[in-house]
């Protein structure tokens, strides 16, 4: 099967910036869920910007960057129009935030569809309606006129989810789709959206900070550390993990049954900057 | 005001040598911008203009010469002469000096009483501060000419009425943002400290809380001039400020309506002589304002 | 709009706030009014009037009376709408003033049309270009339009577009020929013409009304644009307009259909502002097109001290100020919908 996103060597410089905020990332996708791992700042939001093209002003290099047919290094802009929204889409973290709050909800969500699709409104609506009720929104059809911020964050994420996947996207870059969320919901939101994108058959790159969440929802893990991938390896092996920076991680998380001793603090050093083969 | 909380709060011993670094900072971010150079160029040439009136006027500008009337722009009389024969260019270059009094005179009322009313409202919280903010809404829910214009006809058309009056209309902003810079260090320990060794609360408004309140007051100021400049000039147009003979650039231009079909450069060279004061204010003061918007900093 | 208690309170609030300042307004032009150093009995007898009438009219103007009594009375006349009569025109002020504020508010809003229909693109133009040459440009213009002396401007207008290339109308709302010709109804020229099917005259006064309103306007653009621009960039930077790239929405959309419909509440807030600030700027316009509205009553009773007009005049532009204020707060709760 061909992949869905071949990305090899990207680079990233945020304009006035003095060094690039990501360097040298590779990878492909297929129809798969991967994850990407990482402590703040080490730049999984900047790639996942850098797929969908957003970053306008920062300088972005690599030595092939595809996704489908698509070469998203020369596509032009128009083309770009075509693509985002209706084959690839991204859900951000905090519902409060990237949903327009003077916009009723549903209309954010039947906007996605008009946007690609020509339709009536009142058909949009219906699809909205339907893809509401796939989340798992009780009372989608009252839910639909309700303004943002009258709606709870679980349920604001299950509408921006609804909005990103109602025109059957090939690929979904999920950027920390729940550290916004309450504990006792963000096992709801994730399911709801692993569900979605298992039917679906949809290409997902989950970004997140959390490996045990990593570990449970996607097949393959990415590490990332200082704008680099330091390790590429299979969920299921993530407590395998080769470098020192993953094993760091890993180290710090916290266990149910675990000892009680306080979770060791992560010693950086010069040489974790290295990929994994040259160390060895 | 989102600058007035830009403005890293330094320890207040150390002030004197950390703020000469920051305006030399600031001076050296003007002068990469062209429109903020600009504005410190016709500053620059206006104080100076002013200083040496005498020196750089080529002719006494209340020498009157009926022979030579509404003279056009010649190699003699630079931009003209008036309906009484006298030179524009020399009325022009002592008006900077009416200019420069009335800003420097602004400044001086309004930076003081701006600072104590807000200050103090800041300070003392709740009642006092209710008040002196009610105060501060009714002189803000008039247009400040109007009230300017409305003080003047109460003391009488005179230039010095009119700098009063336009200083009654300039401080309650001034009051407004260090009531609010007040507040911001009210609560900082320093502030704590002076007040558990039994230091007066005059005391600790005039040596802890105004010196942080300065800078950004002073900037707020340059960036009213723009405005005070206008309303003087508007004042002397209407014949409530500066009174003839003197070569006050709004009475000039109001003076010069009469004779402006036929005789164009009797309004226009005193009107582009304000237009370029205000616009210096105008500009410095956002540049300024750019200039200590860390933001901004970062990115250029 | 629900009424609970919350509500109530702040609207309690507001009211009493409003009540101070109007309270405020009073003790100010009732202060201003005291130490104004015409003499206002003379100004009514006139210099040769003899001591007995001097003292009558004194009496009766309540002068003799502690100032605290001074001022209950002056706060009757106000409430009861009595202030008193022009000299200049013999008329009560009020009437004069009904008389001549029309003109301004025709004035003053075609402005406010021109200013905001330039301002607000302005504005969002220089957002989205941040830094590029059409912000540094936009920038310039309104930096302009914030400091010509715009009775100088005015005067130079008039010089360029009337006198020498003849394009628009003179000073005054409409040809010589015209005044009188159509029956005053509403003191609205524009509006009466129409009414009375004057279409020759309804075309004069938008020839006159277009030089001084384009120049108000502009000069209040300045302002509008200022804002729109700060407004925006804070709206641009919001993760929702990342949400509407991510639908596929283009540049022109997203910031039309997201962004701007942000700050639209907050863009009525300005323009109620600016039309305030437009009031300022007529009294000097005015003077420059010979435009009989307030502006110029207000600069003309100034110059002969004709107190009772004036002091009325700064009261009405402070009271619309604080209209203005008071509908621009009910504007924001009615757009937004968070306020709801
Ligand atoms: N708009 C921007 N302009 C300049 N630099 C930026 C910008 N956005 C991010 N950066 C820098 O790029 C680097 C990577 O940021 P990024 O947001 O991708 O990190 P992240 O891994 O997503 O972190 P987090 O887990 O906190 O979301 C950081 O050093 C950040 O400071
Ligand atoms: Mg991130």
């Amino acid at each position: 099967m061909d992949p869905v996103l071949d990305i090899q060597r990207l680079s990233i410089r945020y304009a006035g910036a003095p060094a690039p905020a990501v360097r040298d990332v590779s990878f492909t996708l297929g129809r798969e869920r991967l994850g990407i791992v990482g402590e703040s700042g080490s730049g999984k939001s900047t790639v996942g910007r850098a797929i969908m093209r957003l970053l306008d002003t920062a300088e972005i290099t690599a030595d092939r960057m595809q996704f489908e047919e698509v070469d998203l290094l020369n596509a032009p802009e128009r083309k770009m129009l075509d693509v985002r929204g209706k084959r690839m889409s991204m859900i951000l973290q905090d519902p409060k935030f990237s949903l327009n709050p003077i916009q009723r909800c549903g209309h954010q969500i039947a906007e996605a569809y008009r946007t690609h699709v020509r339709c009536s409104k009142s058909e949009a609506r219906a699809r909205a309606i339907a893809m509401l009720e796939q989340v798992h929104i009780r009372d989608p059809e009252r839910v639909y006129d309700l303004y943002p911020h009258e709606v709870s964050g679980g349920m604001g994420q299950r509408v921006m989810i609804a909005m990103m996947l109602l025109t059957d996207p090939d690929l979904v870059i999920a950027d920390e789709p729940t550290s916004a969320l309450d504990v006792t919901v963000r096992l709801q939101v994730l399911r709801i959206l692993d569900g979605l994108v298992r039917d679906k058959g949809i290409g997902l790159i989950m970004i997140s900070h959390d490996l045990n969440l990593v570990r449970a929802f996607c097949d393959r893990v990415l590490i990332m550390y200082a704008g680099r991938v330091v390790e590429a390896l299979d969920a299921r092996d993530l407590d395998n993990a080769q470098h020192p920076y993953s094993r760091g991680l890993l180290a710090a998380q916290p266990r149910i049954g675990g000892t009680r001793e306080p979770l060791p603090v992560l010693a950086r050093q010069d040489s974790w900057l290295e990929p994994l083969e040259a160390q060895a | 005001m989102s600058m007035t909380r830009d403005i890293p709060a330094p320890v207040p011993r150390r002030r004197m040598p950390q703020s000469l670094i920051a305006a030399r900072n600031i001076v050296a971010f003007l002068t990469r911008s062209p429109t903020s150079l600009f504005g410190l160029v016709v500053l620059a040439l206006l104080i100076l203009v002013a200083l040496f009136a005498p020196l750089i006027a080529t002719h006494d500008p209340y020498a009157q010469n009926l022979q030579a009337t509404l003279q056009p722009p010649s190699g003699t009389h630079f931009f003209g002469t008036d309906e009484l024969g006298r030179d524009i260019f020399s009325r022009l270059v002592h008006g900077s000096r009416i200019t420069l009094t009335i800003i420097s005179l602004v400044t001086v009322v309004v930076g003081p009483l701006g600072l104590f009313f807000g200050t103090v409202a800041g300070y003392f919280g709740g009642k006092v501060d209710t008040v002196l903010m009610r105060i501060t809404d009714i002189f803000l829910s008039f247009p400040s000419l109007i009230l300017s214009l409305a003080f003047v006809a109460a003391l009488g058309p005179s230039l010095n009425n009119a700098i009063i009056a336009i200083a009654l209309t300039a401080w309650p902003p001034i009051a407004r943002l260090a009531r609010a810079e007040t507040l911001t260090f009210r609560q900082a320990d320093y502030i704590a400290a002076a007040r558990l060794q039994g230091a007066s609360s005059a005391r600790i408004i005039w040596k802890s809380i105004v010196p942080m309140c300065l800078p950004s007051v002073t900037i707020r100021l340059t960036l009213n001039m723009a405005t005070v400049i206008l309303t003087a000039a508007g004042l002397g147009f209407l014949g409530l400020g500066a009174q003839p003979p003197l070569p006050e650039w709004g009475a000039m231009i109001a003076t010069g309506r009469r004779y402006m079909i036929d005789s164009w450069w009797l309004v226009t060279f005193p009107g582009i002589a304000i237009l370029c004061v205000s616009l210096a204010f105008n500009l410095l003061g956002d540049g300024l304002r750019d200039a200590l918007d860390p933001k901004q900093m970062n990115k250029r | 709009m629900r009424l609970d208690r919350r509500r109530l309170n702040g609207i309690a609030e507001q009211g009493v706030s409003i009540f101070v300042t109007l309270f405020g307004l009073l003790i100010l032009t009732f202060v201003i009014g005291r130490i104004m150093p015409v003499d206002p009995v003379r100004a009514i007898v006139g210099e040769d009037a003899t001591r007995e009438v001097y003292e009558n009219v004194y009496r009766q103007l309540g002068l003799d009376k502690p100032m605290w009594q001074q001022f209950l009375l002056y706060m009757r006349d106000v409430v009861t709408l009595d202030f008193g009569t022009s000299i200049r025109t013999g008329q009560p002020v009020l009437q004069d003033i009904a008389r001549v504020l029309p003109a301004t508010i025709e004035l003053a809003t075609f402005a406010i049309l021109i200013g905001a229909g330039l301002g607000t693109p302005l504005g969002v133009i220089a957002a989205v270009n941040k830094d590029r040459w059409p912000d540094q440009l936009i920038r310039v213009i309104s930096l302009m339009g914030h400091s010509m002396p715009i009775f100088w401007t005015g005067m130079i207008a008039l010089l360029v577009f009337y006198a020498n290339l003849g394009w628009v109308g003179g000073s005054g709302r409409m040809s010589q020929f015209y005044i009188g010709l159509v029956p005053e109804r509403t003191n609205f020229l524009l509006i009466d013409s129409a009414l009375a099917g004057e279409w020759e005259v309804f075309r004069s006064a938008i020839n006159h009304i277009i030089l001084p309103a384009a120049l108000l306007g502009y000069s209040s653009s300045a302002y509008i644009t200022r804002m729109t621009r700060s407004f925006m960039l804070d709206q641009l930077g919001q993760e929702y307009v990342t949400t509407a790239r991510v639908k596929g929405l283009s540049r022109r959309q997203t910031v039309w259909r997201h962004a701007f419909g942000n700050i639209r509440v907050q863009l009525v807030t300005i323009v109620a502002l600016a039309y305030g600030a437009l009031l300022e700027g007529a009294v000097l316009i005015e003077t420059v097109f010979a435009w009989p509205g307030f502006g110029q009553y207000l600069t003309s009773n100034l110059l002969i001290g004709d107190m009772n007009a004036v002091m009325t005049c700064v009261l009405i532009v402070g009271v619309i100020f604080i209209g203005l204020n008071i509908l621009s707060d009910i504007l924001y709760r009615v757009f937004d919908p968070r306020t709801r």
